[in-house]
């Protein structure tokens, strides 16, 4: 187990690595540069020139990526010219309330998906399997900003039942103060990762239905409840857990979507905004920190696959 | 028994190959097109009705897009006055805020859609698998640093990567695609990458090793072609999620500039109208798309389960 963690763990700063490089590239692939990124598309050649003097962008490429890398092993992820301020201080901010948003998607979809997929795997081929099948066949083919606009002419245009737009608010408990307001962004995303995780959570119980396991315990004279989740479940769940880590990366992205569907008031909303008034800086921040999020997410989702799952550890 | 004495008889190698191939009979790792085996996956998946209705969608779909507008001529380059009329006598299905005909817009839009979803599952599969290949087949230090490099591109959402590359580089059609494409090669290398490990220590490779074949005969010739199955199925939901993430792009105002159409485009135009009710503007593209990806994604699943039923019956 040991020697499993550290081979993994050793993985993951690789991947770290690799990411810091793709944002230091991403921020050197701006015609002019991180100045540009900065000073903004009308920058003139001698303040970019100072610019780069002064902030030492003039120095070769290796040394500008290790000071980069320094930059962000403290937590300096650059500053937003275009709001004034520090982007961790902006990403502290916000994080927090696309938390929430995607948080509360993601547990809601993860409840509803495992009694769903197990009633799918128990009752194959019948008439609840097939509907389900078939929902979650098309919410997954259908884009998350399409679904929000479906939710938004029924539940708010034709009857007034749910505010079309997300609660505004800078802290989050301005936005918790009006929940109602959640409901619709909340629901959206929660559809959205539901179509996929029923369908894993359908062929992860049906997998482990085909055990040898629940043969003994069905010749056990077990009743089917109690083989059902005792047995079962148990094992079924063990892909959820990595599946949760891996779906992080689709989460977020939908969480972009919906975020700015619903005018709702996070990460995502400025990430779209930060790209149509090029906010490099904003932007290329938001990028590492979901790609560390990204990294360490799957690092926990195997750790927690070995922990529960002793044959992965021995592998 | 003339069989066997063509077997025993063979006038040169070449020839013994072909003749086994005429009979039907294996004749080890070269891929040879014998047709069964192809015959064998086209029945399985003619069998599933669900892959023959998303292939009749696909074709509608193409049809419809590009030899629609010989039949229905629409004026999709000059506004008019008659915006946002609600469908009725010469709008089957009214008018967007233009005044463009949206019925004719959904043929011209879905050209682009279509263009940039095929064009991004060739160029992103034929990158991918090349990568992929190349990285299993060598293994060692170089399969190390170049799928720590997919890993590392795999970290980052696509479409966070796309929309900052859209917001740097004003994007045009070509444009547009490349970029699309240099985010979707990353699934194709994992998968090619997992078949070619487990392929390259198979017997029949060491065999064409013995025999003093190199290296590029065996990705090509023999890594490749074995591989072939899971790279169609991935090739097929590229193009789903191609038409899928340039609709997103293009709702968050990051896609193609006008006058060009699509159907992302048209929902995005068609928001700013949600509360008036023009419904015209929001459900014929978002039913387009949907149907569209459904198509690819049933036949993809369509095509792995034949696969799955080859190996099956072997």
């Amino acid at each position: 187990m040991t020697a499993y963690l550290i081979r993994r763990v050793f993985q993951s700063i690789v991947v770290l690595i690799g990411v810091s490089i793709i944002g230091f590239i991403l921020e050197h692939l701006l015609p002019g540069g991180p100045a540009k990124a900065m000073l903004g598309n009308r920058a003139t050649p001698l303040a970019i020139q100072t610019f780069n003097h002064a902030n030492g962008f003039d120095k070769p490429l290796v040394t500008q990526y290790l000071v980069y890398m320094g930059h962000l092993l403290q937590g300096n992820l650059g500053y937003s010219y275009k709001l004034n301020q520090p982007v961790s201080q902006i990403l502290a901010r916000e994080v927090p309330k696309s938390v929430l948003l995607v948080g509360s998607a993601l547990i809601l979809s993860v409840i509803i998906a495992i009694p769903v997929g197990v009633f799918q795997a128990v009752r194959r081929n019948g008439i609840v399997d097939y509907a389900a099948t078939s929902i979650s066949f098309l919410l997954y083919s259908m884009p998350s900003f399409w679904l929000g606009l479906i939710l938004i002419i029924a539940f708010a245009v034709n009857t007034h039942i749910f505010p079309a737009q997300a609660p505004q608010g800078s802290t989050i408990g301005q936005i918790i103060a009006h929940p109602s307001g959640l409901v619709l962004p909340v629901a959206t995303l929660t559809l959205v990762s539901f179509a996929s995780f029923s369908r894993y959570m359908r062929s992860s119980a049906i997998e482990a239905l085909a055990q040898d396991w629940i043969r003994t315990a069905k010749a056990k004279g077990l009743s089917q409840r109690a083989i059902l989740f005792k047995h079962m479940l148990r094992n079924a769940l063990i892909p959820i857990a990595t599946l949760v880590g891996l779906s992080l990366p689709s989460l977020i992205t939908a969480g972009v979507v919906v975020e700015s569907v619903f005018n709702f008031p996070g990460t995502g909303l400025d990430f779209v905004t930060a790209a149509t008034t090029e906010d490099f800086a904003l932007l290329l921040g938001i990028i590492i920190l979901v790609g560390v999020l990204t990294v360490v997410g799957n690092l926990l989702a195997d750790i927690a696959y070995a922990v529960l799952d002793p044959r992965v550890r021995y592998k | 028994m003339s069989e066997l004495d063509d077997l025993r008889a063979p006038i040169d190698p070449q020839q013994e190959a072909e003749v086994l191939v005429d009979k039907g009979v294996p004749t080890g790792g070269e891929a040879f097109e014998t047709g069964s085996q192809f015959k064998l996956i086209l029945q399985t998946f003619l069998e599933n009705k669900l892959a023959v209705v998303g292939l009749g969608l696909v074709f509608a779909a193409v049809i419809f897009c590009f030899l629609g507008p010989h039949f229905y001529h629409t004026n999709q380059v000059t506004t008019t006055y008659n915006i946002n009329l609600p469908p009725g006598k010469g709008h089957p299905l009214g008018t967007d805020q233009n005044g463009y005909d949206v019925l004719g817009r959904l043929m011209v839009g879905g050209q682009s859609s279509l263009e940039i979803g095929f064009s991004v599952a060739i160029i992103a599969t034929l990158f991918g698998v090349a990568w992929g290949a190349v990285a299993g087949f060598l293994g060692g230090v170089v399969d190390t640093v170049m799928m720590r490099i997919v890993d590392a591109f795999l970290a980052i959402p696509t479409l966070l990567l796309l929309i900052y590359l859209a917001s740097v580089f004003h994007p045009t059609l070509k444009l547009l695609i490349i970029v699309i494409a240099g985010v979707s090669w990353l699934s194709p290398a994992r998968l090619v990458r997992g078949e070619a490990l487990s392929l390259r220590v198979r017997d029949y490779v060491k065999a064409v090793r013995v025999m003093g074949g190199g290296s590029r005969r065996i990705v090509a010739r023999h890594i490749v072609p074995n591989a072939i199955g899971t790279i169609v199925v991935n090739a097929t939901f590229q193009v789903a999620d191609a038409i899928l993430v340039m609709a997103v792009l293009s709702y968050l105002g990051l896609g193609l500039p006008p006058p060009a159409a699509n159907w992302g485009g048209m929902l995005s135009d068609g928001v700013n109208y949600v509360y008036a009710g023009y419904w015209w503007l929001i459900y014929p593209a978002g039913f387009a798309i949907i149907l569209t990806v459904v198509a690819f994604n049933l036949i993809g699943d369509a095509i792995r389960d034949s696969l799955e039923v080859r190996l099956q019956r072997r």
